[in-house]
């Protein structure tokens, strides 16, 4: 029953994809504008009031990670001197550009009407759309979030956001569209986001239940793909997330754990928190080896990345423009490194967790830089070891899969001692 | 030993000194008194003057300095700046800063600050987020806001709570200060055989740790020097060197270069010195006048968005045509996102241009420099057998 279950909602994600992707195709005959922008920080319901379509381009590099495409995009794009040292989800863009634009569903993706580059949490960004700039010569609107340093959104910064908002972003998202903002619409998109990050919140805590009826990462990224990209904000993305919270509802009444590529888990030897992206172009094989040995992911940083909703954090409705600059604010790379220290600390209080594991990736500073750190303070404060692995988000060369799984193996097998020694 | 000689000495001795000894010595005749580092790109040094603190470029331990603490805090695939200012700091070298300052120059120097807040919560930890918007009135406010409250923060640590005059005081000194370093910068332009990219480097690098009243006093007298002291122009190739603004290459890199048969006319090398690259207004409120200036500024770089769709494509083109070089050396850092990511955008801008490029990647403590003599002597062959980008 929940497999079907499951199934229900992982079939509807997959017609809400297809359903945007062929419409994005038909963007330019049908008129429909094209509004780029990125995962943390995005402004969806704002583009979506204006009647434009997201794209999301790292969603599009991921995915061509998990269709084995984006080892062939980064060699195009470095063919044509981008460097081996800097992100594969650039490269991964810039060579399925150049090949074609056919997209992850096999569509082509249409150039865009406007970069809205939401600067939140990663440099990266700010030269990705430069680039994109470049290959579509097209505007852009420049969008500064204020990083937290102190570990506070300071009232001035929101400020400076809002002014942005109003001065900035609104004005060029009517140029681009033709059409003026509709503080109405925007106020109606924002009740849908609040109502779908409720179903999500109460997903993502049914892991604090034994067994945990959801994978907290592996599990997870798919459950916050809706709400991350192009369905915030839209009947479709609370449909979806209803849905899903039914069957992890049902799951947990039953007692069953998540279904991972090795079948269902109900014995979860080990509960795991994680910190840092997957690697998307071994998936499965990653998330195999945690199901392998009984280890269930209970919470992890990276599903908070476009948005941190599990810590209170909803769109309201009755600040439209406000709740947008607090939104991108609290995304989870906008947070300082004591800020994210106190994250996992208690996710692995809260969640019961016996371990956790940072994957670190070698696109990613804004994730990586510093993780060393944040493993020795996490250490500190928890008195619970963690495992460190290296890989990459969308490079295929940076997988070595027997020197990941030998390093699991043996972490587990320390956890599994501790217990014996009646550490734990 | 000549008068230019002994200048470049004292700078390099400097600039070998991994201690900081110039730094404590000023904080041992000038008791009370505190020292306030920052990272590179761009710091707002006429604050931290104002608060009477003095300001101290951190930029590594280059090649001079064996790094046992450092790796234990980054992956392989992470620059090496990091992991020596790591190293500078755990091995007690840092120890008389009360406050250091992380420039919003990428992600890895971002991170940083939050490292130092964990390993050290009694020193003063700033990033310092640069406003990125087109809109100059909104991102002026912004910038005065983040440059009042660094003044109110640092002020509170040396105790001294400057007037607007003594802000004034500071800016125009620095306003100096970037005025002999355009002189400097220009005189190279103009006779790159009088001042050697290698002088003018260990100057530049010694004015990040000693008080600008006394760089300016140096600066000068090796103005004189190089007008007493006149040396013979060789046929040299004239090359911009670009992308090396944060992780600086190390000084066995700029010789090889040189002696390449390269004169470098332009580089970015410690670009923070003349980060603003107008003259900022001494009236009205001081610290208004210094956010305009760094709004209402020349200077492009990879470490800030560029706003202009053509802006990319045509700075490498202007730069080369402003200083009258003939090619391009793209020098940067390993696993520099900024640099790197530009490179790109910049290249291709240059070469539709007509202008030759090259490229290479260093890490500061690059202890091999015969690859890079060789590249950069066959580029400058290859610009006097087939000409460079000058006419462009």
């Amino acid at each position: 029953m929940s497999t079907a279950l499951k199934d229900r909602s992982m079939l509807l994600q997959k017609e809400m994809i297809a359903s945007h992707f062929a419409r994005l195709e038909r963007a330019p005959e049908n008129k429909e504008p094209v509004v780029y922008t990125f995962v943390p920080g995005n402004l969806v319901e704002l583009i979506r009031s204006f009647g434009a379509l997201p794209v999301l381009p790292e969603i599009n590099a991921l995915q061509s990670g998990m269709r084995k495409q984006s080892g062939d995009y980064i060699a195009e794009a470095e063919r044509v001197g981008h460097s081996e040292d800097v992100c594969a989800y650039v490269k991964s863009d810039i060579g399925m550009l150049r090949s074609g634009n056919i997209g992850p569903a096999g569509t082509k993706i249409p150039k865009p009407d406007l970069l809205l580059l939401s600067y939140t949490g990663c440099y990266t960004f700010m030269k990705w759309f430069e680039l994109l700039r470049e290959e579509y010569d097209c505007p852009a609107v420049f969008f500064h979030v204020p990083y937290q340093g102190d570990g506070v959104l300071e009232p001035e910064h929101r400020e400076y956001m809002l002014r942005q908002l109003r001065e900035q972003v609104i004005p060029a998202l009517e140029k681009a569209t033709g059409r003026a903002y509709d503080e109405e619409a925007l106020r109606e998109r924002l009740t849908l986001a609040a109502e779908a990050e409720d179903h999500l919140v109460a997903v993502l805590q049914s892991a604090k239940h034994r067994p945990s009826p959801i994978d907290g990462y592996f599990g997870t990224v798919y459950y916050v793909g809706p709400l991350f990209s192009a369905f915030r904000g839209t009947p479709e993305g609370v449909e979806y997330y209803r849905t899903l919270r039914e069957e992890v509802e049902e799951r947990l009444a039953a007692g069953l754990g998540p279904v991972t590529p090795e079948g269902q888990l109900n014995d979860q030897k080990y509960r795991l928190v994680v910190e840092g992206p997957p690697s998307w172009t071994h998936f499965r094989e990653f998330w195999k080896m945690f199901a392998d040995e009984g280890a269930v992911v209970v919470a992890s940083t990276y599903t908070k990345v476009g948005g941190t909703y599990d810590f209170g954090f909803r769109h309201n409705p009755n600040d439209p423009l406000g709740t947008l600059a607090d939104y991108c604010s609290g995304c989870y790379t906008n947070l300082n490194l004591p800020s994210r220290i106190d994250m996992l600390v208690r996710y692995i209080r809260e969640y019961e967790a016996d371990g956790f594991l940072i994957n670190s990736v070698k696109s990613c500073n804004s994730f990586s830089a510093g993780q060393l750190m944040i493993l020795r303070e996490v250490e500190k404060r928890t008195g619970i070891p963690g495992a460190f692995v290296e890989s990459d988000l969308v490079d295929p060369r940076y997988f070595s899969s027997a020197n990941i799984k030998n390093r699991l193996e043996s972490y587990f097998q320390m956890i599994q001692a501790r217990r014996v020694g009646g550490l734990a | 030993m000549s008068k230019r000689a002994e200048i470049v000495e004292w700078a390099r001795d400097l600039y070998e000194d991994l201690d900081f000894t110039s730094v404590r010595r000023w904080l041992d005749v000038h008791p009370g008194r505190k020292a306030c580092g920052y990272l590179p790109v761009y710091a707002p040094r006429e604050v931290i003057h104002a608060a009477g603190m003095l300001p101290v470029g951190i930029h590594g331990g280059g090649d001079r300095l064996e790094i046992i603490r450092g790796d234990a805090f980054y992956q392989s695939y992470i620059c090496h700046l990091p992991r020596s200012v790591i190293e500078l700091a755990q091995s007690g070298r840092l120890s008389m800063l009360s406050a250091v300052l992380f420039p919003s120059t990428c992600d890895v120097i971002r991170n940083l600050s939050g490292i130092w807040k964990l390993l050290y919560p009694d020193v003063y930890v700033r990033y310092i987020d640069v406003p990125q918007v087109p809109d100059p009135e909104a991102a002026a406010d912004f910038w005065v806001g983040e440059l009042r409250r660094l003044l109110g923060d640092l002020s509170a640590i040396s105790g001294h709570h400057p007037s607007d005059d003594e802000i004034r005081s500071s800016i125009a000194l620095y306003n100096d200060v970037r005025g002999v370093i355009r002189q400097l910068y220009a005189l190279r332009q103009q006779r790159p055989w009088d001042v050697p990219t290698e002088e003018l480097y260990l100057l530049m690098r010694a004015g990040e740790v000693i008080p600008p009243e006394e760089f300016i006093v140096r600066a000068r007298a090796y103005l004189g020097a190089v007008e007493a002291e006149p040396k013979r122009p060789r046929d040299n190739s004239r090359v911009v060197v670009t992308g090396a603004f944060c992780e600086q290459p190390p000084l066995g890199l700029i010789k090889s270069i040189e002696r390449a048969g390269c004169y470098v006319v332009d580089d970015d090398f410690l670009l923070g010195n003349r980060f603003v690259t107008g003259v900022v207004g001494l009236e009205g409120d001081p610290l208004r006048s210094l956010a305009e200036s760094f709004l209402h500024n020349e200077q492009r770089t990879s470490v800030m968005y560029e706003g202009d769709a053509s802006g990319k494509r045509q700075l490498m083109r202007r730069r080369v045509k402003d200083a009258g070089a003939d090619g391009i050396i793209f020098a940067a850092p390993s696993f520099c996102d900024p640099a790197l990511l530009d490179q790109p955008m910049l290249r291709a801008g240059a070469e539709q241009a007509g202008i030759p490029c090259i490229a290479f990647k260093y890490a500061e403590n690059s202890g091999q420099f015969q690859q890079f003599r060789e590249q950069a002597g066959t580029f400058s062959d290859s610009i006097k057998l087939w000409g460079g980008g000058t006419a462009a």
